[in-house]
């Protein structure tokens, strides 16, 4: 008796290790089973390389390009703020603080993680959007610069800790190695640790820019939502994520909008999978 | 050649600087939300249903509807999600089939919120025809926050010495019977901060429910598990976004709530892990 009821137990055990590769997967055969279906009209090539993102029109022109540059620009702006700071604030943390502050410092990045998108979106609207308005005479704040500020900071937990999970395991022998050489603390960061863990650090930033390619409430609420070509940074723009959240609500279910709102759902899984699967790819190579 | 120490100082400030530039924003977001939403905050702010086309009353229904989802979520992911970290930590091998367990793992942490909300709509509501309701964002809501379930309660149960499985094997205990007598008892804290950080994050997201069950307004409260509710992240978008006009107190006392119930499940994951870590014996 009781070895049947081990034998059930452990084969349970077996089924939910397994589950999240079956979610993986059902996930993606249900984005391509409600997304495919606009294939049957438009072509990949003209979906997404498109100019026009005019769905309620007839007929519908569902171009996402200008959702891709809308996506690709506030995620640049995003990069160019946040890969500087997080990973010099990562270097602080790993290496510089004393270990009381480092525990502060840790316990605030978290609590950063924790602030849910829309609280930062609508922290934003408040504060940042009339800020961005005023500092450069534009008739509205909501803008790809807007979007970037606030996206930078969404991304810094994600690639302050595990660069700083990066630095941290590069083994002490290096560092006090250069030590021994006469090299002062900061020559042993920059040529000796940041170079060892500079595969963690790459991870780092990929994961932390997904994070932002992925976001959604807080992109919606102060990018400005214009499905045109993006201009310039101060101009608003429209994002892949926010264009699925703002118009499926509005769709019909089984019409070609409700196709491409799904169809876009596929680039962003697919991009979310290259950018975790190269960012395991950098973190087991650290590991070997 | 250059002084290497002035260089040294000057790189430090830079790291300094850095630091700062995320510390402040943080300090400044939690302080404007805490001192504009607290004064909004009384009891008929927390118990009535929202009045005036959601300008006054209360945020009641949304802060239940939170609370059922959230209680939804983890009654579906924390049986699966400690399963599948037992098996990760106690029985899978080295091997390709538990790297690809990994990598997926990886995966559906990283799939983008509004993409579970796709997802949710499509096997849920429209698959399932379990409609937009509670349990269709419960479940979508579950198999979002399952990464974060399994990962730090595979951590919490292969901290647990291995001496100790050891021990209870030659005393002739079976496999099993060591997992639930002697490992989980030992890795529980360690698993009740990741279901605490789960509830946080389910608690905070509103791309995965905004089709899946989220009501635009609904001044009952739901009867059951096939009814649609409102939620506080989602109300928070409403009145900041789609309803003009709405006093700024309403929204900063609901910006208030939200963060201040995901803040505090974090606090508590904090504290259980840092007294596991004083008081750990190993």
């Amino acid at each position: 008796m009781r070895k049947i009821k081990e034998f059930v137990i452990e084969k349970l055990i077996l089924i939910c290790g397994l589950a999240s590769m079956f979610f993986v997967a059902l996930i993606f055969l249900f984005l391509l089973k409600e997304g495919l279906a606009v294939f049957k009209n438009a072509s990949p090539f003209k979906f997404l390389f498109g100019r026009s993102w005019y769905p309620i029109s007839e007929p519908p022109q569902l171009g996402i390009l200008p959702l891709i540059l809308g996506s690709l620009l506030v995620t640049l702006g995003a990069a160019f703020i946040s890969i500087p700071i997080g990973v010099g604030c990562a270097i602080y943390i790993a290496e510089i603080a004393p270990a009381k502050i480092k525990e502060i410092l840790k316990a605030g990045i978290e609590l950063l993680a924790a602030i849910p998108s829309v609280v930062l979106g609508f922290i934003g609207m408040v504060t940042l959007v009339p800020a961005v308005k005023n500092i450069f005479h534009l008739p509205t704040g909501l803008t790809a610069l807007s979007g970037s500020i606030m996206l930078a900071l969404m991304a810094t937990p994600t690639i302050v800790s595990i660069a700083e999970d990066a630095l941290y395991s590069v083994p002490r022998s290096y560092k006090e190695g250069a030590f021994a050489l006469g090299a002062t603390h900061w020559q042993a960061i920059w040529r000796v640790i940041l170079p060892a863990a500079s595969s963690g650090i790459v991870a780092a930033v990929m994961l932390g820019l997904g994070r932002v390619v992925g976001e959604t409430m807080a992109v919606m609420m102060i990018t400005g939502n214009a499905a045109v070509m993006p201009g310039s940074i101060l101009a608003p723009v429209r994002t892949l994520t926010a264009t699925i959240a703002a118009e499926m609500g509005e769709t019909v279910v089984g019409s070609e909008h409700y196709f491409a709102l799904f169809a876009i759902g596929i680039v962003l899984f697919i991009i979310s999978f290259i950018v975790n699967v190269t960012a395991d790819l950098f973190l087991h190579k650290r590991q070997q | 050649m250059k002084n290497p120490y002035r260089a040294q100082n000057i790189a430090f400030f830079f790291l300094f600087l850095a630091t700062l530039l995320i510390v402040i924003p943080v300090g400044l977001i939690v302080l404007v939300i805490v001192q504009k939403g607290l004064p909004a905050i009384n009891w008929q702010f927390l118990s009535d249903i929202p009045r005036q086309g959601m300008r006054a009353g209360g945020i009641f229904p949304a802060i239940l509807g939170t609370i059922y989802l959230v209680a939804g979520a983890i009654i579906f992911a924390l049986p699966i999600g400690l399963l599948a970290a037992i098996y990760l930590s106690e029985y899978s091998r080295d091997n390709l089939l538990t790297r690809l367990i990994k990598l997926a793992i990886v995966n559906l942490a990283g799939v983008p919120s509004v993409v579970y909300g796709l997802f949710g709509l499509a096997l849920f509501v429209v698959f399932f025809k379990f409609g937009a309701s509670i349990l269709s964002g419960s479940l979508t809501l579950g198999i979002m926050i399952l990464p974060i379930i399994i990962t730090t309660s595979r951590e919490a149960l292969e901290s647990v010495p291995y001496s100790f499985r050891e021990v209870s094997f030659s005393l002739g205990v079976s496999k099993w019977q060591t997992i639930r007598h002697i490992v989980l008892p030992n890795a529980i804290p360690g698993i009740l901060t990741g279901t605490i950080l789960g509830l946080g994050r389910a608690a905070g997201e509103t791309a995965p429910i905004l089709f899946t069950v989220a009501a635009f307004y609904l001044p009952q409260l739901p009867h059951s598990i096939f009814d649609q509710v409102m939620a506080l992240p989602y109300h928070l978008y409403v009145i900041s976004t789609q309803v003009p006009n709405v006093d700024e107190k309403v929204r900063y006392g609901t910006a208030f709530v939200l963060l201040a119930l995901v803040l505090f499940m974090n606090l508590v994951a904090i504290i259980i892990r840092y007294q596991f870590r004083k008081k750990k014996k190993w």
